[in-house]
């Protein structure tokens, strides 16, 4: 399956994909420059310049500057460096969590999978905003406690992705083959099952990094998330909001942008990929 | 399966589960840094001798052992004693009691705004598949996904409250007026309310519009068009009714996104609901009324979730839930 699409990179690039291919492109641009920044381009986080405070847009500050006097736009790639950071870690914890119960609950089966099944119902139901306030108020706003906060409350579609696959697995011939010519319990699933899984717990984490982004910005909009003088995506509109009132609607413009392409992108590029899993659904664009 | 036992298999879940996120939650609140009498005292902790920490100490019982404590507060809790908050020095039922009805008539008219709307516009872009309606809709609906909802309500305040001066920028009433009016506050909700609507509209109209256009060619369909009915009339009589079931699903999926929404768009707009008290409980590390709000909206929205999907088996008998 992945290792022959491999050998043809360029195949991104067919009629038919070009939005994809755009939303690769733009996805790679972000990430780079996300990497790129601090060589290129260094920021002292708590630095202010008073002398320029809420300045519009213009050549030296394209996106010009908020109420302390710092550029938007150098502060929204740190950001979004931040955020996609804080976003891949928190979304490979969630795909830890939950690809162990979807493993548990696909390959155990029977009562252990029924009751798994409606546990992971039931706390997809808990409205996990709050609960992840919860977690970062009694922890103390950090970076581990935004992680880990985010870890927590969005495990639960990993864990039915994986359960899904796993079920539908198992009454595969390949597999009875293995298991008639004696492979043990654990090497069916290192060997067999895992690798078919792989490719969709992937594509789950893919999808979780929006996610993971919104919760962290959420919380940082609401003071609850990173320290305030940290360029974060949510600590920048909350720092906007600010200037808003004074006119100065660009502060929180950009960073929000940012979240919104990026966003896109990541949906785009999951959208295709999920396409090439799965060819027999034409797939959507799926948040 | 009759309702009766629907509701016994899902409480056999939801209060364990419930259990298992109050324990957690008390876990982490004791493994906090934060010291509840130091708390309580305030500054005045700077100045207050050890004895009289160690006696609001004692008083309280924080020295106890974890499980005795946590019995404790959870019996309180059940009994309807939710505790004392911290930061706001008053009981934390009468915090809810002052604040729940604003943020449920946020929620509840952003919720019924989003149904009306989602339904009649997901309808027509399916009846004209492929139009510029459809196209138009579909991508404003992948935008408005991708959007945080603060930022969408900053926006949202940009342009209506400061540019045209239509609406308020936030507060439930207005600065200069003597008590509560019902005008007033309309004027000052209609703004959050429709934010709450719109970030959480995509969901419920991308559904509506798949799952009508589907119908649309199913043979009920089809045999209602080739009696010569009106479009309309298929339309909304026909295809729209079948796919209204999943949709009642959908609602109480929705409802942990609506929360979180109303807790993001109260502390925009500075709106006197239980989502800002909330923020300001986390931010005073007030753990009696945080996790009290947590807790009680928990079991209220996973008790809407099983209404839902109690009304879900009622309106489609052919529909098991738990199977």
């Amino acid at each position: 399956m992945p290792r022959k699409r491999r050998l043809r990179p360029l195949s991104w690039l067919r009629p038919g994909t070009r939005g994809a291919a755009l939303a690769a492109v733009v996805l790679a641009t972000a990430i780079l420059a996300c990497l790129l920044v601090p060589l290129l381009w260094p920021l002292d986080q708590s630095a202010v310049a008073l002398d320029r405070i809420n300045q519009p847009p213009t050549w030296t500050h394209p996106a010009g500057t908020d109420d302390l006097g710092r550029d938007v736009a150098h502060r929204t790639l740190y950001g979004l460096r931040v955020s996609l950071l804080i976003g891949a870690v928190a979304a490979l914890v969630a795909t830890l969590i939950g690809g162990a119960v979807g493993a548990v609950a696909g390959t155990v089966g029977g009562w252990t999978d029924r009751i798994l099944m409606r546990i992971v119902d039931t706390v997809a139901a808990l409205p996990h905003l709050l609960l992840g306030i919860f977690i970062v108020a009694m922890l103390r706003p950090s970076l581990g406690a935004v992680i880990l906060s985010i870890g927590l409350t969005h495990w639960l579609s990993t864990a039915r992705i994986v359960r899904a696959e796993l079920l539908s697995l198992r009454t595969r011939p390949f597999i009875d083959a293995a298991i008639s010519g004696g492979a043990s319990r654990v090497r069916v699933l290192t060997r067999h099952l895992l690798p078919h899984v792989l490719p969709r717990m992937a594509l789950a984490t893919t999808l979780m990094v929006p996610h993971a982004v919104w919760h962290e910005t959420a919380l940082s909009f609401l003071g609850l998330g990173l320290p305030p003088h940290l360029a974060s995506l949510g600590n920048m509109i909350n720092d906007g909001q600010r200037s808003l009132l004074t006119g100065a609607w660009w502060a929180s413009l950009t960073p929000g942008l940012a979240i919104v392409v990026v966003t896109l992108a990541i949906a785009a590029v999951a959208a295709h990929w999920r396409d090439r899993l799965d060819p027999r659904v034409r797939a959507e664009l799926q948040l | 399966m009759s309702a009766r036992r629907t509701v016994g298999r899902r409480l056999l879940v939801a209060v364990p589960v419930l259990a298992a996120t109050s324990m957690g939650m008390f876990a982490l609140g004791a493994a906090s840094p934060y010291d509840p009498a130091e708390q309580y005292a305030g500054a005045a902790a700077f100045t207050a001798t050890d004895e009289n920490l160690a006696q609001l100490r004692a008083n309280w019982g924080v020295d106890d052992p974890l499980p005795v404590q946590y019995w404790r507060w959870i019996t309180n809790l059940v009994q309807g004693d939710l505790g004392w908050s911290i930061t706001r020095h008053e009981p934390v039922t009468s915090v809810i009691a002052a604040r729940a009805g604003w943020t449920l008539l946020l929620v509840g008219a952003a919720l019924a705004l989003v149904l009306v709307a989602s339904l009649l516009l997901g309808t027509v872009a399916a009846y004209r598949r492929g139009g510029w309606l459809d196209r138009g809709l579909r991508a404003a609906a992948y935008a408005v996904e991708a959007m945080p909802v603060f930022w969408l309500a900053l926006a949202a305040i940009t342009v209506f409250a400061l540019v045209l001066g239509w609406f308020p920028a936030g507060g439930l009433t207005d600065i200069a007026a003597d008590g509560v009016h019902a005008g007033d506050v309309a004027h000052h909700l209609i703004l959050p309310i429709t934010v709450l609507a719109v970030s959480q509209a995509p969901w419920f109209l991308l559904f509506v519009r798949d799952s009508v256009a589907d119908s649309l060619r199913d043979d009920h369909v089809l045999a209602a068009r080739g009696r010569g009915l009106p479009g309309r009339t298929v339309l909304f009589g026909h295809a729209l009714r079948t796919a209204l079931l999943p949709f009642l699903t959908l609602i109480g999926t929705h409802l942990p996104e609506l929360v979180g929404g109303a807790v993001l768009v109260e502390t925009v707009f500075s709106l006197p609901g239980l989502g800002a008290v909330t923020v300001q409980a986390a931010l005073g590390s007030d753990f009696p009324l945080l996790a009290a709000i947590t807790l009680v909206t928990t079991a209220v929205v996973l008790t809407a979730n099983l209404l839902t999907d109690l009304a879900y088996t009622a309106a489609d008998p052919r529909v098991r839930l738990d199977g």
